[in-house]
């Protein structure tokens, strides 16, 4: 990252922080424990490939609201724009001839990247509400668009004829799902891995600063819209991929996954299992998922009176509250000397 | 020409009474309410419960509909929503989407999920011609309404002592608050009413929008846009923006029809990044 090295410690200071910064971003056995298990699944239900491929997908995309809501602080409500970009550049190529799954996820990538650092400096005016309306905004005028330009997007139909090529020219995504989840499995982490690292990063640091109080973080001389700005622009450009590993591993694309509901779930999903913290994204996903299994199989059709009920509860009960219960478990001492303590949380 | 205009009046004045509750309470207490939405649709099902069901004439429902609305808000104002005020925005939003969805299922699973029209009666449904301008008797008796209403409205903000209190209260609470004024009494008040009216709005609308359980979702931005593009900071503001919003969705319906809503969308982004205040924001209205 761009941001001032710690890695110099020319001072005592610095060489404190340097310290402070390596011992959190090691390895807590939970951590490991967590990934065991992920990939445990993969052997353990294996007739259930299909809803990890898809709890894959959902806790990728609300790790990269995290990132911009949890870290950068920005309140969006159109991140389902990043998410159905790559999932349409992903889908369209495929359909166009382009079947290697990882040259579609890299395409994907790009287009929401590109899109997320032009978009940036729209989100960067204005207050909470001025953001909410324009990212809300952006992802209608996207909707819109996929709507009318059916030519290319299939319009209101779907993505028709998307053609997945075998993994790394080796494995063929199969019916049941099990290539698929180990595919988006594999990327989850990866994406992971790189969050994690931006988070314990000077720079993922600096994020929480400017959260915490801009102004201030302006004053200390942190370049506060170039922080934002490349946040934003990580976090669109996973939320990409996240669309691209949902068209590849459906083999389908619809206007759904620019609709608003998608950009409400995932705010849900990173709500239960907790706004700015590494897991987050990843235990709501699979809280959101296993109980949407559960609750559509019982009465399908009010699935959104217990996600509405949910969101309400959790509001009125106090998120930080249920929050700190898990991240007091998995968080390690947070160390009081280097104290850019996540203000508010 | 001159009809889709005035097709187009009628709409934005429907746009306007659904959105003025909500640009009170944003500008008032800072709350960022997704589920206004909420109410228009409860008061457009209201309206179609009393006059389909229970053979209320129509013009008798509408008041009818605008108490059982405002009650509605009144009771959650006061039960739920007085504990979100104080909250950050994510909780606002995430409040009000959870309640945008419960209604949503709650309205799929008494009305059922297609379309619901409220019935009009016979001697709203002519047309007059006036000058070669063909007008729908349900769209004038809209903009007379709607337009009464928010002369009513402005009377109200700008000539009573409620009203002056409330634009004390709107620049600043905590002033407002110093110096006597029940600030939370005249918010609940004020929720109440913009509810009621959202209410009115939903039944006048259902013929011109259309009423189905999605209702809250896909207004939402438009009412959203109305009070960010006219401020919060007086009704006129709101007025223009969404006459402005309504003429220009309705004359893109009918002359660009496959460009769609989206030219709409695209000028709000522009708005809001030009004047992030709103294009009748506090400094041009002083």
């Amino acid at each position: 990252m761009s941001a001032p090295t710690a890695a110099p410690a020319s001072t005592p200071t610095a060489a404190r922080a340097a310290a402070q910064l390596a011992r959190l971003s090691r390895w807590h056995p939970l951590e490991v424990a967590f990934w065991a298990l992920a990939a445990a699944s993969l052997v353990l239900v294996p007739d259930r490939s299909l809803l990890v491929a898809e709890i894959a997908v959902t806790a990728l995309f609300a790790l990269s609201l995290d990132l911009v809501l949890g870290y950068a602080g920005i309140l969006t409500l159109g991140h389902a724009a990043f998410f159905g970009l790559g999932a349409y550049a992903a889908g369209i190529a495929a359909a166009r001839g382009v079947t290697d799954p990882l040259l579609g996820l890299a395409i994907g990538a790009s287009v929401a990247t590109a899109a997320g650092w032009l978009s940036a400096f729209l989100v960067l005016r204005g207050s909470d509400l001025t953001r909410l309306m324009v990212t809300l905004g952006l992802a209608s005028v996207l909707y819109e668009l996929a709507n009318r330009l059916s030519w290319l997007t299939g319009g209101a139909d779907g993505l028709q004829g998307v053609e997945i090529g075998p993994l790394l020219g080796i494995w063929e995504f199969d019916l049941n799902g099990r290539v698929a989840a180990v595919y988006s499995l594999s990327v989850l982490f990866l994406g992971f891995l790189l969050v994690r690292r931006i988070v314990h990063s000077p720079f993922g640091w600096s994020l929480r600063a400017v959260k915490g109080n801009a102004l201030r973080a302006g004053a200390i001389g942190l370049p506060v819209n170039r922080r934002l700005v490349a946040a934003y622009t990580v976090a669109a450009g996973l939320a990409g991929v996240a669309g691209a590993l949902l068209a590849q591993g459906t083999g389908f694309v619809s206007l759904d996954v620019l609709a608003f509901h998608r950009s409400a779930d995932v705010l849900l999903v990173l709500v239960i299992g907790g706004v700015g913290w590494l897991y987050g994204g990843l235990v709501g996903a699979v809280a959101f998922k296993l109980a949407q299994d559960l609750i559509a199989t019982l009465t399908p059709q009010y699935w959104q009176f217990w996600i509405g009920l949910v969101l309400v509860a959790l509001v009125l009960v106090g998120r930080d509250r249920l929050a700190a219960l898990p991240a007091r478990l998995f968080r390690r001492r947070a160390a009081p000397a280097l104290a850019v303590r996540e203000a508010g949380e | 020409m001159l009809t889709v205009l005035f097709d187009g009046i009628a709409y934005g004045m429907v746009l306007f009474i659904l959105a003025c509750g909500l640009a009170v309470t944003l500008g008032l207490m800072n709350l960022v309410n997704l589920a206004h939405g909420a109410f228009a649709m409860a008061g457009g099902y209201a309206a179609v419960v009393l006059v389909n069901r229970l053979g209320v004439p129509f013009l008798a429902a509408l008041p009818l509909v605008f108490l059982l609305t405002a009650l509605l808000g009144a009771v959650l104002e006061r039960l739920l929503y007085v504990h979100v005020y104080a909250r950050s925005h994510l909780d606002q939003v995430l409040f009000s989407i959870g309640l945008v969805f419960m209604s949503i299922a709650v309205v799929d699973f008494t009305q059922g999920s297609q379309q619901q029209f409220v019935r009009i009666p016979d001697f709203l449904r002519t047309r007059f011609e006036v000058a070669g301008v063909s007008l729908g008797a349900y769209r004038l008796l809209i903009i007379g309404l709607c337009g009464a209403v928010a002369l009513l409205l402005h009377l109200a903000m700008t000539r009573t002592r409620f009203g002056a209190q409330l634009r004390a209260a709107v620049d600043d609470p905590r002033v407002a608050r110093g110096l006597g004024i029940n600030v939370s009494l005249l918010f609940a008040v004020t929720f109440a009413v913009g509810s009621g009216l959202a209410g009115l709005g939903g039944a006048l609308g259902a013929e011109i929008l259309g009423l189905d359980p999605s209702f809250p979702l896909k207004f939402m931005i438009y009412f959203l846009i109305v009070v960010t593009v006219g401020g919060t900071a007086s009704i006129g503001g709101a007025f223009l923006a969404a006459l402005l919003l309504g003429v220009a969705d309705v004359a893109g319906k009918y002359y660009l029809p496959e460009v769609g809503a989206f030219v709409i969308y695209s000028v709000m982004i522009g708005v809001l990044l030009w004047r992030p205040q709103g294009l009748f924001g506090r400094v041009a209205l002083r």
